[in-house]
């Protein structure tokens, strides 16, 4: 998947969690790409947060380690 | 004629006469026979009720009585004359004589003056032998008709071109033939009005009409010079189906004769899921009629269940197994054993290759229960992988996620008979009359006994205005703009103080719903601050909300138009934010309900289609449910949620996806961003394709399985509402297997061991898996007609409401919805939005539809565009213009038209030639990616032809349907 691409669409994820009541947005969203996203996917994505996570979110950011 | 496969005693097929009445029950007697019916029933139908057929003509059960044809006339007790049995309600101790020797020669005499004005050609006739006004003079005993006309002319008839003089009769009206399924003969015309009923009470249409009077009175389809193409029928056959003579005929029955026999099936269409009676002579079909105690239509049918079904033997269909080694060779055509083990050979290289999960499946929406079950069994246990997904991906995959969230399952909350029992509707995004015609009619239906309607779309839908209905309030939001209407009717709710507090206390998390309470009564939420991002007059915003709120049983149809959205699932959930709001869950005539778009999309997404689901919607990471199939299948099920569909394609562009089965699908055309799907495909090293015919994603395919059609199997549907409809085989498969057999076959070459021998096998394993289908069996839909999931122990007989008692979850949950602007923005060079849809004539990518006559109606997808648009880009109606966005650009015919808003057009995705999914972007729903079609930044400029991609397209597809003659 092209990097904006996966950029763009956790982002969504995150704009969506942040909205709601309660805080815990980063767990989440990780919660999220956890039962949703292919293993591939998420690997991609903390790889990506491991080089700095150009374009994410704070939230995505956040959540990229719990993807353990 | 004999049913082969006879229903049960409880479906009675006699024609009752008048329609059925709910109430208190009455005792009459009937000929000496004591007859207990409910009160409002007509003597004619209570009389039926005991077993005695009264003679009729302008009376059947689908429709009010009329009470014109005298046929039908009685004798009670007490009583003068001889009333209509058929306009005539039961009493009390009523005593009825139906057969008497004053009645016998009033039936008579009626008789003589019909048959005095009906040609007397019985013989050869097309409804020979099936014929209401030969049987009714069959049994008054008519024997001799004394009207004549005169030699020298002057008695008028209907029938005789010419008088006997010789002179051509003024009254008679020659053949219309302009409708291409079925014939209007005025000559056969006993004007009983039951045509003209049909497309009223049953259709809605009100295309017919009695022109004139007395003897001039005639059946007209408008005006009198129009033909029946001409004018506004649909082409629906209720006025077919209703016609007592040959009068109104279908013209395969010209063509072929009656039928011998029929079986009971489902319709292979949309979501509505219409029972049919196939009637056959041998393996031929000859006609589809609806079939009247199907419980999702009721017996009505609309042009495509009703007459497009051609395509099942269109010469296009490919009916031999097809394989070339690359997509730029010409098929070789081989037998079944050779396709499937190099199909099966290249599948487990590429997993030795570049690993397990290198392939995928996509199971078929349009295929029934057991063959999607197998599909995506097929992934699970022998590829050893969850990459499965399904069509559902690309419609209402919103759906299931968002009111899973709220309400604990994705399932619709309703039957289809629940909309007799609303007093106000939204439909929104959806385009009913069109998408979902039966349900549209039935919705109509109530409407004109004065339910309301609020329709949130951006265009003038159909149903914002027709025959004798409309919508108290149209909302014609801006695409891309659900949330913020929704949340706004929400606000005005909550803010007025308009929701049913007693039943948000009771049934939902009231902690919950002070937050979203709190949140939804912010000033931004409020129509007033809304109007301006959404398009919608805040007056007319506050108006819909209260009618809604306070309206009585209100409920809520919605389709693509909410889903196909990058905020798709969050408008799901603020759809049952309303809802539960208004405390409009759990009883008739309330709730909320998806219209599915393919006739088998709610199945597929029940048997497990889904790449983080097992059949049931139960997640993959739970070692429970695993642990179900672990034993059922004897193989380890993968804890890790597989590919979607879009996800697949990525993976394959970055090489990491090589391999795809796809059955019944055609991504190429219906899913968006046309060249990132060519991208994917032709990146991928082994493609197959198990479809009737070779579709647009067949041009990237090295292997090609003939499927078969919805006549040539086994197996069941399962429609919007829940309903598990049985499917039955009426003619062998043309291609020598079953879709299910093929998918088998397939597996055994992997090594999977499979050996079903009937599909009735497969929903047991499906029944022994999956508890909301655990009490399913083909033995139950025989005597039950069909069954709603859920379908076990609790509900042996399935459920058609949900949530009656308490919600699935337990709790309602409100979930706060705030509006996300799409970043799919028009701009300088991209200033209008397109949305798309359907049409009524077509199917989805109109690989059925545009094989059968239909194309009539539409034989291209056109631009709707706005008249101001269309001016200030000197654009003409009928013009080519090129649409561009940034994914793309193709060109088709403008319509100008006042039905979209400014800035606002419009079209279908049902031609290849024009493939609007160029045009779409890779935008998708936050939670599950199902595509952005109904927003895309267009701009539109006049053009004099196709663009040269298009050109390049029809090259590229004739070359790679190239078939080597077999040696």
């Amino acid at each position: 998947m092209s990097p904006d691409k996966m950029v763009h669409m956790a982002n969504q994820i995150a704009a969506f969690f942040k909205t709601q009541p309660g805080g815990k947005a980063a767990e989440r969203v990780a919660a999220h790409l956890r039962d949703f996203w292919e293993p591939r996917m998420r690997e991609q994505l903390r790889r990506h947060v491991e080089q700095g996570g150009r374009g994410l979110d704070q939230a995505v950011i956040e959540a990229a380690p719990l993807l353990r | 004629m004999r049913d082969f496969v006879m229903p049960p005693a409880a479906f009675d097929e006699r024609d009752m006469g008048t329609p059925a009445r709910e109430g208190a029950p009455v005792t009459l007697t009937i000929d000496g026979f004591a007859v207990t019916v409910p009160a409002g029933t007509s003597v004619m139908r209570a009389a039926a009720e005991a077993g005695i057929q009264v003679p009729k003509l302008c009376a059947t059960d689908s429709v009010e009585a009329f009470g014109s044809c005298r046929l039908c006339a009685v004798e009670i007790e007490g009583r003068r004359g001889a009333p209509a049995s058929c306009t005539t309600p039961v009493a009390p101790g009523m005593v009825v004589h139906t057969q008497t020797a004053k009645l016998r020669k009033l039936r008579k005499g009626v008789m003589e003056l019909y048959i005095s004005d009906h040609p007397l050609d019985c013989l050869t006739c097309a409804a020979n032998g099936d014929c209401e006004l030969q049987d009714m003079a069959g049994a008054v005993g008519l024997r001799d008709v004394r009207y004549k006309a005169p030699a020298e002319g002057g008695l008028a008839n209907h029938f005789a071109p010419r008088e006997a003089s010789g002179a051509a009769n003024p009254q008679w009206i020659p053949k219309d033939e302009s409708n291409p399924y079925f014939t209007y003969d005025p000559a056969k015309c006993i004007v009983c009005s039951r045509c003209v009923r049909a497309c009223e009470e049953v259709q809605g249409t009100f295309a017919l009409t009695i022109e004139g009077r007395g003897f001039d009175s005639r059946v007209s389809f408008g005006a009198r010079k129009d033909n029946a193409l001409a004018s506004d029928c649909v082409s629906c056959g209720a006025c077919v189906q209703a016609c007592p003579t040959a009068t109104l005929q279908e013209k395969s029955i010209i063509e072929l004769g009656t039928p011998e026999r029929s079986v009971i099936t489902t319709c292979a269409y949309c979501g509505v899921g219409c029972s049919f009676k196939a009637e056959m002579q041998g393996d031929t079909l000859v006609r589809m009629t609806p079939w009247k105690h199907g419980k999702a239509n009721r017996g009505h049918s609309c042009v495509k269940g009703r007459f497009a079904w051609g395509y099942a033997t269109h010469k296009d269909r490919i009916l031999s197994p097809m394989i070339r080694d690359r997509i730029d060779e010409p098929w070789r055509e081989v037998g079944w054993e050779e396709a499937i083990s190099f199909a099966a050979n290249r599948l487990r290289g590429l997993q030795e290759t570049y690993g397990k999960k290198s392939i995928g499946v996509i199971t078929s929406s349009r295929c029934t229960n057991e063959e999607a079950y197998l599909v995506q069994k097929l992934a699970r246990a022998v590829f050893g992988n969850n990459n499965t997904d399904t069509c559902a991906r690309v419609c209402h995959s919103p759906t299931g996620y968002g009111l899973g969230q709220t309400f604990g399952t994705s399932a619709g909350t309703q039957d289809f008979d629940s909309v007799e029992h609303t007093d106000v509707v939204i439909v929104i995004g959806a385009n009913p009359t069109d998408g979902h015609p039966v349900f549209a009619s039935r919705l109509k239906k109530r409407l004109r006994k004065g339910a309301k309607l609020i329709v949130i779309d951006p265009r003038r839908i159909d149903l914002v205005k027709s025959a004798h209905i409309g919508a108290a309030h149209h909302l014609p939001l801006r695409p891309g703009t659900n949330v913020a209407v929704v949340t706004a009717l929400a606000h005005v709710i909550v803010t007025e103080g308009l929701m049913d507090e007693a039943f948000i206390r009771e049934r939902c998390d009231w902690d919950e719903f002070q937050v979203y309470a709190e949140f939804v009564s912010d000033p931004r939420h409020g129509p007033e601050a809304t109007e301006l991002l959404t398009g919608v007059p805040a007056a007319e915003l506050r108006a819909a909300a209260r009618t809604f709120a306070t309206g009585g049983n209100g409920s809520i149809y919605y389709g693509l138009g909410v889903t196909e959205h990058s905020q798709g699932s969050t408008t799901v959930m603020a759809i049952a934010n309303l809802a539960m709001l208004t405390g409009n869950i759990g009883r008739k005539g309330v709730g909320v309900n998806p219209l599915r778009g393919q006739n088998n999309v709610q199945g597929s997404c029940d048997m497990g289609s889904f790449p983080h689901e097992l059949p049931g919607y139960r997640h993959v990471k739970n070692p429970e449910v695993r642990d179900v199939f672990r034993q059922a299948w004897g193989v380890e099920i993968d804890p890790e949620p597989g590919l979607r569909i879009p996800n697949m394609l990525d993976a394959a562009v970055e090489g990491e996806f090589r391999g795809l089965y796809c059955q019944g699908e055609d991504i190429l055309q219906s899913d968006p961003d046309t060249h990132h799907v060519a991208a994917g495909l032709g990146a991928m090293d082994c493609v197959i394709v198990h479809d009737l015919f070779l579709n647009e994603t067949a041009n990237y395919a090295h292997v090609f399985l003939p499927g078969s059609t919805f006549l040539e199997k086994d197996g069941t549907f399962t429609n919007a509402e829940r309903r598990i409809n049985r499917v039955r085989k009426v003619m062998a498969p043309r291609n020598g297997y079953a879709d299910w057999e093929i998918t088998q076959m397939l597996a055994n070459a992997m090594g999977g061991g499979w050996s079903y021998t009937h599909p009735s096998q497969i929903m047991d394993e499906i029944a022994a898996t999956t508890p909301s289908f655990s009490g399913v069996d083909y033995a139950l839909l025989e005597e039950k007609g069909s069954v709603q999931w859920p379908c076990n122990e609790a509900h042996p007989e399935g459920t058609p409401l949900m949530h009656v008692d308490g919600f699935v979850r337990g709790k309602g949950r409100f979930i706060v919805t705030e509006y996300v602007a799409t970043d799919e923005r028009t701009g300088p060079r991209f200033p209008l939005l397109l949305t798309t849809g359907r049409i009524l004539s077509q199917y989805n990518v109109g690989a059925q539809t545009r094989r059968t006559a239909n194309v009539v109606w539409h034989q291209e997808d056109v631009l709707e565009i706005h008249p101001h648009d269309a001016e200030t880009r000197g654009v003409k109606d009928g013009d080519w213009v090129r649409l561009a966005s940034r994914s793309g650009e193709t060109a088709l015919r403008a319509q100008v038209t006042d039905r979209v808003s400014p800035g606002v057009v419009y079209t279908t995705f049902h031609h290849p030639e024009t493939q609007a999914n160029v045009i779409t972007t890779d935008y998708s729903d936050w939670a599950t990616n199902c595509p952005e079609y109904k927003v895309t930044a267009v701009q539109v400029s006049p053009s004099n032809g196709p663009t040269g991609w298009q050109r390049d397209y029809a090259e590229q597809a004739a070359q790679s349907r190239r078939i080597l003659a077999a040696e």
